[in-house]
C-alpha cells in the first residue's frame, strides 16, 4: 500500500474541502477502497475519514419518504423497520450483496461508488483502461464472462457490481452532495453514473471533493417489491444477472406499475423506463414480454463469454412478470 | 504517524507513531501480539480475521486501526479463554466444528455477533418473511455465516454447533437444560441451495420467499 496522510474530518465542508485536492480519498466504511490500495489500484495520497460525521440518522421527510444519511451501514438500511415495511426492495437487493461482516462496515455512499469487479481491473500487469485510460481493454476479446453487454463502448465492457444502486435506481432515489465550496446539490440517481464511452476512468458526476451527504427516497410505491439475483454460487458472489422490481397488478389481471431495474448487466445499474412503459395497462401476455425483452435488450452486445446474459436476462424478465401476475402481489 | 488507543477485549492500548497504513488485524497480530485473529486472505473474502467492533463483526483485514480510537473492540480471546468458554465455542468442541482451526476464531467471533443480529431480528437474504425472520433454519444459518470459509469443509457441524447455541437461547427462558442438544437439534442435514427453478416454485408456493410487499405496513 503507498503512503498517505490519515486525517478525521467533523463536518461535511470540511470535509469536502480536505478532500478537495489532486488525489485525495474520503474514507468511511473502506471495504472496497482498502481492497483496491492493498492492490495499489487506488493510490490515494490523502485520506479523509468521515466516519465521525453526523450522517448516521435515517429520517422520514415531509413528503412520506425517507432521508438516509450517507454513513448508515448496509445491515442498518437493509434491517431497518420503515425500509422492510415501505421498501423491501431495497431491503432485499441490499440482504443479496456480500456478507455479514461487509454490510456491517459497508455505507450508503461508499455503496454507490464501488468499482468493477473486472478481472483485468484488478490485475495490475495487464492493460485497463479504466484503471490506466488509453492502455486497451483485454476483456473485449478475453475473459468477460461476467462483464456488461448494455451501455458498454469500445473501451471498457466493466459492469456495475452494487445491488444497493440497483433498488435505489429503481426507486428512483437522490443523491445529495457537498461540495468543496460548501455549496450542495441534489443528483438523481438516473444521472449520477457516466457510460464509459471513451473515458472509462470517468464512472460518475462527482467533482473533486464532492462528498454525499444523504440518499432520498420518494413515497414508497404500493406494489410487490422483489429482488431477484442470478450468480454463480448462492451467497457472496457478484449477480450474473439480477432485477429489481416493483410490479402492481388490478383485479383484472392488468399490470399498473411496473417498474424495472437490472444488474449485472450494465456498465451502469440498467433501468429502461420505455420497457415499463410498454408492459404498463397490459395483462402482461407472453407476446408483451417477449417485446418488453426485445427493447430492453435491443442494443445488448455479447462479447464471447458473456452471451448468455441475454437470453438470461430475458427468461429473468419473464418469470419476474408472471410470478407478479400469478398473483401475490395484486 | 500517529498516536493512537485502541480498547481491545476492554484493555487499553496506547500505540505511538503508528503508520497510518496498519490495518486493525495487523496490529493485533504483529504489534499487539493478539494472535487470535487469523489472516487468510487479507481481502476481506475468507473472514478469518472477523472481530467485534462495537458489538458487530466486520473484517478487522478491510478496515485501519487509526480509524478505531475509542471504539470496544473484542477479538476470540475476548469472548473465552480455555477455563471459561463460551457457549459457542463450547459447541464448536461439542459438535466437532472444525479440523485445522485456522478459521475457527473467525467463525466463532462471526457466531458470536450472528447470534446478536438474531435477537435483533436483521433479516437475510433467505428470509421468506422480512418482518419475522425464522433464524432457526439451516439455510439462515449458512446466509448468514457465508462470510467466513472453511477450507476443511466443517460446514454441517459449525452449523449445527450454531444451531444449537441458537435453539438453547430460543428456549432458555421456558425449558431446562437438555442433555445432548446436539442430537435434539433440528438440523438433520446438511442444506444446500436448490436449483434457481426450485427456488421460483418455492416463492410462488409460499408466496414470500423473496418478495415483500409495500404499502401493507409502515
Amino acid at each position: 500500500m503507498k503512503r498517505f496522510e490519515y486525517s478525521r474530518a467533523d463536518a461535511p465542508k470540511q470535509a469536502a474541502t480536505s478532500a478537495s485536492s489532486k488525489d485525495a480519498s474520503f474514507i468511511a466504511g473502506g471495504t472496497n477502497l482498502l481492497d483496491l490500495m492493498k492492490l495499489e489500484i487506488e493510490t490515494p495520497i490523502k485520506l479523509v475519514d468521515i466516519t465521525r460525521l453526523e450522517l448516521e440518522q435515517v429520517e422520514t421527510t415531509a413528503d412520506g419518504g425517507l432521508r438516509i444519511g450517507t454513513l448508515v451501514t448496509n445491515s442498518d438500511l437493509a434491517a431497518h423497520p420503515e425500509v422492510i415495511a415501505n421498501y423491501p426492495v431495497l431491503s432485499r437487493a441490499i440482504l443479496a450483496g456480500a456478507t455479514g461482516q461487509l454490510r456491517n462496515r459497508a455505507t450508503t455512499g461508499g455503496n454507490f461508488l464501488q468499482r468493477t469487479r473486472c478481472y483485468y481491473f484488478y490485475q495490475t500487469d495487464s492493460a485497463c483502461n479504466k484503471r490506466e485510460p488509453g492502455t486497451g481493454c483485454p476483456a473485449i476479446n478475453g475473459e468477460n464472462r461476467t462483464l456488461a453487454v448494455l451501455g458498454t463502448s469500445d473501451s471498457c465492457i466493466a459492469q456495475h457490481p452494487s445491488d444497493m444502486a440497483v433498488a435505489m435506481r429503481l426507486l428512483d432515489a437522490t443523491i445529495e452532495t457537498v461540495k468543496a465550496d460548501g455549496s450542495t446539490r441534489a443528483i438523481d440517481v438516473k444521472d449520477f453514473y457516466c457510460l464509459p464511452k471513451d473515458t472509462p476512468h470517468i464512472e460518475n458526476v462527482l467533482e473533486a471533493g464532492e462528498l454525499i451527504t444523504h440518499v432520498v427516497l420518494p413515497a414508497p410505491i404500493k406494489g410487490m417489491h422483489t429482488y431477484d439475483k442470478v450468480r454463480d454460487r448462492a451467497s457472496y458472489a457478484f449477480a450474473l444477472v439480477s432485477c429489481a422490481a416493483v410490479v402492481d397488478a388490478d383485479d383484472n389481471g392488468n399490470l399498473k406499475t411496473v417498474r424495472l431495474a437490472f444488474g449485472g448487466i450494465g456498465t451502469k445499474p440498467w433501468r429502461n423506463e420505455e420497457v415499463e412503459a410498454l408492459l404498463t395497462d397490459t395483462d402482461g401476455n407472453s407476446d408483451v414480454i417477449t417485446q418488453a425483452a426485445d427493447l430492453l435488450l435491443q442494443d445488448a452486445k455479447g462479447n464471447g463469454q458473456n452471451d448468455f446474459k441475454i437470453p438470461l436476462t430475458r427468461r429473468l424478465l419473464k418469470q419476474v412478470i408472471q410470478r407478479a401476475l400469478a398473483g401475490e402481489g395484486a | 504517524m500517529s498516536t493512537l488507543t485502541l480498547t481491545i477485549n476492554k484493555q487499553d492500548y496506547q500505540l505511538e507513531n503508528l503508520d497510518a497504513r496498519t490495518t486493525l488485524l495487523d496490529v493485533c497480530r504483529q504489534h499487539l501480539q493478539i494472535t487470535g485473529p487469523k489472516k487468510g486472505c487479507d481481502h476481506g473474502q475468507c473472514g478469518a480475521c472477523t472481530m467485534l467492533i462495537n458489538g458487530r463483526r466486520v473484517n478487522s483485514c478491510l478496515t485501519l486501526a487509526i480509524m478505531h480510537d475509542g471504539d470496544e473492540i473484542t477479538t476470540i480471546e475476548g469472548i473465552g479463554m480455555p477455563d471459561s468458554l463460551s457457549a459457542l465455542q463450547q459447541a464448536f468442541k461439542d459438535n466437532d466444528a472444525f479440523q485445522c482451526g485456522y478459521c475457527t476464531p473467525g467463525q466463532i467471533c462471526s457466531a458470536t455477533a450472528l447470534i446478536e443480529e438474531v435477537k435483533q431480528n436483521w433479516p437475510s437474504h433467505v428470509s421468506t418473511d422480512l418482518q419475522h425472520p425464522d433464524s432457526l433454519l439451516v439455510q439462515e444459518i449458512a446466509e448468514r455465516m457465508s462470510g467466513n470459509v472453511c477450507r476443511c469443509s466443517a460446514y454441517p457441524n459449525i452449523i449445527k454447533a450454531i444451531s444449537q447455541v441458537l435453539e438453547n437461547e430460543a428456549s432458555a427462558s421456558t425449558s431446562k437444560t437438555v442433555d445432548n442438544a446436539a442430537q435434539n437439534s433440528s438440523v438433520t442435514g446438511i442444506w444446500s441451495p436448490p436449483s434457481s427453478e426450485t427456488q421460483f416454485h418455492k416463492a410462488s408456493a409460499n408466496n414470500k420467499t423473496i418478495t415483500g410487499k409495500a404499502g401493507d405496513h409502515s
